[in-house]
């Protein structure tokens, strides 16, 4: 079961394609990191899938069906979005009842236990809670739909490290326990280094690269070497990065097979690394066409 | 009870469920950790280190692999093997031959770095010899 299927999506507003020709096959089951830069439209994406906008051009489905398509499709995608709003002049507990109310699956005693382990007061308006109390409010109102996907944007951005941390671990609680799929956006990825064992790059519009983490990361090589033109490598490596000095030349290639050139030292990226090859990349190439990579699991 | 926790070294470039199969292997060799004893859930250790679960259950499935952890369902995984054995004995002598080198190496003006490289390349050339041998 597909989490996302996305063919050729397209978003345009007005003459600016926020998002083109993207194309994903996202599985269930996994926590999706979505990095970016600002405005390579990870939210653009991320509100196609939830149905708050319309594609121009592509098709996408979610968990096998048309997004906000009928309540059964509601039922099954939670979203969280950008600065985790929530009602200011709701309190914690007019929330709750307003989940209860709107969410069928609704699981009552879940939230309620989650809103006293987390120390908030029911009666608290959620206006005077702190960045990451609401934060928190706003994962319980998600969770407790009891969704198959919760899709989360930007959910750590303006969060303190200790607030930051705090939510990532009940969020990574929730997945163990519910057997959630998640896919959560962030433009700096070492928010999300930890917690996603599926990466979405996306930049200038496009989807740079996308596929299981151990498998990027096993198949991406930093080599350094005597200086040497990247066209002469073999065609197994593809080059994502190359820098030359006079003598050193220092490429990132992608091979999914060991490189046992002996002229090369070969270094493992880190996905730090490996993310800002592929968004410096798109930024030279932006104006470009060029294939989509994709890594096979 | 709670017999080991799990800490993550961000910087060292070490995948995170490797990080996790080599505490357990160095609790084991120290004798720390024994048979019988259960590893935290995945969901305490997804929990506690802010990680995806399933590198928890990747590093767990490894150590089963590596016959030192079996899962019972519903309950765990717990400690099957053990690879201190009979090295638990012969570690105090060691130890103390190991703190009179330490000593000797300390009086002849070496600082802390430089024991620690020498000991460091020593010890990889002897490793290679014993592979190539």
């Amino acid at each position: 079961m597909t989490a996302l299927h996305a063919s050729g999506l397209g978003k345009r507003y007005r003459q600016r394609w926020a998002l083109s020709d993207c194309t994903l096959q996202i599985p269930e089951g996994r926590v999706v990191g979505l990095v970016g830069p600002n405005g390579a439209g990870k939210s653009t994406l991320l509100n196609l899938a939830v149905g708050l906008l319309a594609p121009d051009a592509g098709t996408i489905t979610v968990l096998d069906g048309q997004p906000a398509s009928g309540p059964d499709q509601l039922a099954k995608v939670g979203f969280v979005a950008q600065d985790t709003p929530v009602y200011a002049g709701l309190s914690v507990a007019d929330h709750l009842r307003f989940g209860a109310h709107l969410n069928p699956g609704w699981d009552a005693a879940y939230a309620e236990s989650r809103i006293e382990r987390l120390g908030l007061d029911p009666g608290q308006r959620a206006g005077k809670l702190s960045g990451g109390q609401r934060a928190q409010l706003a994962l319980t109102l998600a969770l407790a739909k009891r969704p198959r996907l919760l899709i989360l944007d930007e959910p750590v951005a303006s969060l303190d490290p200790l607030a930051r941390r705090e939510f990532l671990q009940d969020l990574m609680e929730a997945v163990a326990e519910h057997e959630v799929s998640i896919i959560l956006s962030s433009h700096l990825v070492n928010d999300l280094e930890r917690v996603c064992d599926y990466l979405v790059v996306l930049a200038a519009s496009r989807v740079q690269i996308a596929g299981d983490v151990d498998a990027l990361i096993a198949s991406h090589h930093r080599l350094i070497g005597p200086r040497r033109d990247p066209a002469s490598l073999p065609s197994d490596q593809q080059v994502i990065q190359a820098s030359h000095t006079d003598r050193q030349s220092t490429l990132i290639v992608q091979s999914r097979h060991p490189v046992l050139d002996p002229a090369w030292t070969v270094e493992q990226l880190n996905l730090e690394d490996l993310v800002l090859a592929y968004m410096s990349q798109a930024s030279e190439t932006a104006r470009g066409r060029r294939p989509m990579l994709e890594v096979q699991r | 009870m709670l017999v080991i926790e799990f800490h993550l070294d961000a910087r060292s470039g070490v995948a995170p469920y490797l990080q996790l199969i080599h505490q357990v292997r160095h609790a084991l060799r120290l004798d720390m950790l024994r048979e019988g004893e259960q590893l935290p859930t995945v969901k305490d250790v997804a929990a506690g280190l802010a990680i995806n679960p399933n590198t928890v259950l990747k590093a767990y499935r490894e150590l089963e692999y590596q016959g030192l952890a079996a899962a019972r369902p519903g309950r765990g995984t717990f400690i099957t093997g053990t690879l201190s054995g009979a090295s638990v004995a012969a570690q105090e002598p060691l130890r103390r031959e190991l703190r009179r080198w330490l000593g000797k190496a300390r009086r002849s003006g070496m600082d802390e770095e430089s024991i620690e490289a020498l000991f460091l390349t020593t010890f990889r050339s002897a490793t290679s010899e014993e592979e190539i041998a």
